[in-house]
């Protein structure tokens, strides 16, 4: 309700008595040595409190998510452009912006490493890091983040018919509305308060308070509002550089990046190349599929590792598959970093394998629904890691049900502009417009794989009343888990009498990270468990007030062997979700301008709690993949970002979106509590690939990579 | 320099550094900030407010320019502690995920309805093709917004 009202506080709402404002100068390479920097000329701009360094940061200069491989302040080198160099703190936000234009910082442009497939022939951007280690295969090549392998079967197994392709997808940003914003506090005993829109409080404070020579308890992270996420916050973004200004000023500091400073200054989704070879049976049932995948990492590490494994899980698609080869390389560059968005590496995948299937289908002359329903994956079947589907996942349900949906008939012409292609530009009478009908399916898992410690933790304090508060650090980031949370709880108490506290990590310990579709099944069960720890501890101590936490896990997984990608116990993962989608395109074949009409899906979301919820997530996550298959895509020349707004970096508007038909298919998930599964990736995983089909139906093109623009529908 | 703003109907006198924006003065110096900031040129809709009864962005008009007109935002649209329809159409509809561009898009369907009661979808696409929404896919936007329609 706050938030039709204007009164729900953002992280970039806040302020402090006393506030200062801050600013970060960034580089403006994407690849240079720094051989000085002077900010005598900014300390003396009027309204500047402080200018700080790399010098200034008391601790570890390093941080990360997986690898410490990112500085807090660029120290003696630039690897992107954008990259954090120095930091002003002034009284008003146009002083801070311009003393940060009058710190020198004198640069010796290095020749930056931009192309994926020629880093590992390139000078090492990262000299110290070692190739080997975490569990993961050793790859002495330079640059390599990340390598997998996965053998399953005979990875040389011959059919009869084979098609290959090669696919390319471009650099999408999470753009989400609410720029990387925060408020910094001291707390007058060398602490701090953080104020900022994150997904993971605790991982973010386990990260800060190193680089402030800091105990962890002296840094408190809470959670701000949060206008959307969707990746781009796992990473930092300000901070440290907040506290670092607070705490050297002793006063608070807010920190609010500029849309265009938002586009540079966060992580993206991994540009990715991905050469495909699927050979069937003439019956149409897969016999081997050899993938290989290059992903481009950029210049930090971030959730590369993960990405690269999941890419590679998810390679083949929701289909068995008896033989199967999948290389998976995350390559070290000066391009912007990449690393967590919606999806995770399994939306980069769904685009090659269903192109691949759509090939296949074509070359047996099968239909290609058949296709699909023929290889489908399901329960007791096999990933090419080896690990058997234990849990629910109806890939054959969701195809059915998504194809049964009936879609539109063509519309008559003469109609209005705006439902052409072209639309309100008034382009096309109907003149050159074909209409197409693509189809795909697609899935990911639920939850953090590979023997990752997965837990979220609840605290419930009761009193004697029966009326109760919940602590959970679960991150609402606009997914609706705040909601999740209070109808658990209340439903579990018997009570509506339930408040939802601050989320913190001063009060409760960690609730993980809002990503990987994991906070509703992980704060269910959190709460859960709470709740009825709660009642019995009420019950023992005969009413009196209560306050307990509890920790809940889901199952165990483990790692992949390092040498075949196979499963080294039961899972590499939890649990899965799909989905499969139907689209009606018209493209205007002359201009290359699209219009998709109309899209159907039907999603396995486990057990929905909340059914209005669950098909906003459906739409909204569709809408991203829109905008990935039509129109998304971070321009970079040598490095430097050349699009960074949203004049030049188009998302999906009214006009662009079609309706969006949604079957929920609910089979409750053994494993998680109240069977829920994740349902924010799958439509984002799947549409891509499901859209860019029904413009390769009206074209008759190929088009092997997104985003899709004008020029390969013309064939230019 | 000192201006003058007329706001939701009430007047703020308020220290404004020449450049700011109306958007920067609205959130910073009169502690409204309900009208958001995502992308300060024009292109999300997300600061949208009325000025002199017309939708603008209101990071494109300067502070100074707005002085002596009248402003509504948002956080005007609920009169005597009641919603606006369209903040209650919005809830109900489920079209808040993050919220985010919600305060710009509630006041430019709330200009769309005071001048077309019964617009067509696509009436309604074209009214809010200059508010971009990350999170909804606009679905239940429209849903909100229809379901409004002639309740005005």
């Amino acid at each position: 309700m706050p938030k039709v009202t204007g009164e729900f506080a953002y992280s970039s709402d806040l302020s402090a008595a006393g506030m200062l404002w801050g600013h970060t100068l960034r580089s403006p390479h994407a690849h240079a040595r720094i051989l000085e920097i002077d900010i005598a000329g900014a300390l003396s701009m009027p309204g500047v409190h402080a200018v700080l360094t790399h010098e200034d940061v008391p601790g570890t200069k390093l941080y990360g998510l997986e690898f410490a491989d990112q500085p807090v302040l660029a120290v003696d080198r630039v690897r992107y452009f954008g990259e954090p160099v120095a930091l002003v703190a002034a009284e008003h936000p146009e002083q801070a912006r311009r003393a940060a234009e009058r710190i020198r910082v004198e640069y010796e442009p290095l020749p930056p490493v931009v192309d994926p497939e020629r880093a590992t022939e390139e000078e090492p951007l990262h000299p110290g890091r070692p190739t080997a280690g975490h569990g993961y295969r050793d790859d002495p090549r330079p640059n390599i983040v990340r390598s997998l392998v996965i053998r399953h079967g005979d990875p040389d197994a011959e059919g009869d018919v084979s098609v290959s392709g090669v696919y390319e997808v471009g650099v999408q940003d999470q753009a989400f509305l609410g720029p990387e914003s925060g408020l910094a506090v001291p707390d007058g005993d060398g602490g701090v308060d953080i104020y900022v829109a994150t997904q993971w409080l605790h991982v973010d404070r386990d990260q800060v308070a190193p680089c402030l020579d800091l105990r962890p308890e002296q840094v408190r992270i809470h959670l701000a509002g949060v206008g959307g996420a969707f990746g781009g916050r796992e990473d930092l973004s300000m901070q440290i550089h907040g506290a670092l200004l607070a705490l050297h000023t002793k006063r608070p500091v807010k920190i609010v990046y500029s849309r265009e400073e938002s586009f540079v200054g966060h992580i993206h989704r991994h540009p990715a190349k991905i050469w495909a070879e699927h050979r069937a049976t003439k019956d149409g049932k897969l016999v081997n599929v050899r993938v290989r995948i290059l992903l481009d990492g950029g210049a930090y590490a971030s959730s590369s590792t993960a990405v690269t494994s999941n890419a590679a899980s998810f390679a083949c698609g929701p289909y068995s598959v008896e033989n199967a080869l999948v290389e998976s390389t995350c390559v070290y560059t000066n391009n912007p970093p990449c690393g967590a968005m919606r999806g995770f590496g399994a939306v980069q995948v769904c685009f090659a394998h269903e192109a691949q299937m759509d090939k296949l289908a074509q070359e047996l002359d099968i239909d290609p629904i058949e296709l699909r329903l023929l290889n489908a994956l399901g329960p007791g079947g096999s990933l090419p890691t080896g690990q058997k589907v234990t849990g629910t996942l109806p890939v054959a349900d969701v195809i059915r049900r998504a194809a049964a949906m009936p879609t539109p008939a063509p519309e008559e012409l003469p109609r209005d502009p705006i439902r052409l292609p072209g639309g309100s530009g008034n382009t096309t009478r109907g003149e050159g417009v074909k209409r197409g009908v693509g189809f795909a399916v697609g899935f990911k898992n639920i939850g953090y794989s590979e023997g990752f410690d997965d837990f979220t933790a609840a605290r419930v304090k009761m009193r004697a009343d029966g009326g109760a508060e919940v602590h959970c650090a679960a991150a609402e980031v606009g997914q609706g888990v705040a909601g999740v949370i209070l109808q658990v709880a209340r439903t579990e108490l018997g009570t509506d009498d339930v408040v939802l506290a601050p989320h913190t990590t001063a009060t409760v310990a960690s609730a993980g990270s809002a990503s990987a579709s994991r906070m509703t099944w992980m704060a269910s069960g959190a709460v859960r468990d709470a709740c009825r720890a709660a009642l019995e501890e009420r019950e023992r101590t005969g009413g009196r007030d209560v306050d307990v936490e509890r920790t809940y896990r889901h199952p165990r997984t483990t790692p992949l062997d390092p040498e075949t990608g196979q499963v080294t116990g039961e899972r590499s993962h939890v649990a899965y979700a799909c989905a499969a989608m139907r689209v009606v395109a018209e493209v205007d074949v002359e201009l290359g301008l699209t219009r998709v009409v109309w899209i159907g899906t039907a999603q396995d979301v486990g057990a929905a709690m909340n059914p209005q919820a669950v098909t906003g997530q459906i739409e909204g996550g569709t809408a991203q993949g829109l905008g990935l298959a039509l129109m998304e895509e971070i321009q970079t020349r040598d490095g430097l970002i050349t699009n960074a707004s949203f004049t030049d970096y188009l998302i999906p508007t009214t006009l662009d979106m079609p309706p969006v038909v949604s079957e929920l298919v609910e089979e409750p998930e053994p494993d998680a509590p109240y069977g829920v599964k994740g349902v924010g990736e799958p439509p984002t995983v799947v549409s891509t690939a499901a859209i860019v089909a029904a413009l390769r139906a009206a074209t008759g093109r190929d088009l092997t990579r997104v985003p899709v623009k004008p020029d390969d529908i013309v064939g230019l | 320099m000192r201006i003058s703003l007329r706001v939701n109907g009430g007047t703020h006198e308020t220290d404004v550094w020449e450049g700011e924006s109306l958007l920067f003065a609205l959130r910073e110096r009169l502690g409204l900030p309900g009208s958001k900031n995502a992308c300060e040129q024009g292109e999300c809709g997300s600061c949208s407010v009325l000025l002199d009864g017309k939708l603008v962005c209101s990071c494109l008009v300067l502070a100074a320019q707005a002085a002596g007109h009248e402003v509504v935002t948002v956080e005007g649209l609920a009169q005597d502690g009641r919603l606006h329809r369209v903040q209650e159409a919005f809830v109900a509809a489920g079209a808040v995920q993050c919220g985010f561009c919600t305060p710009g898009l509630v006041v430019a369907a709330a200009d769309l309805l005071g001048k077309n009661a019964y617009p067509g979808d696509d009436e309604i696409r074209e009214a809010l093709s200059g508010n971009l929404c990350r999170c909804t896919g606009y679905a239940k936007i429209f849903d909100a917004v229809r379901s409004t329609g002639g309740t005005l």
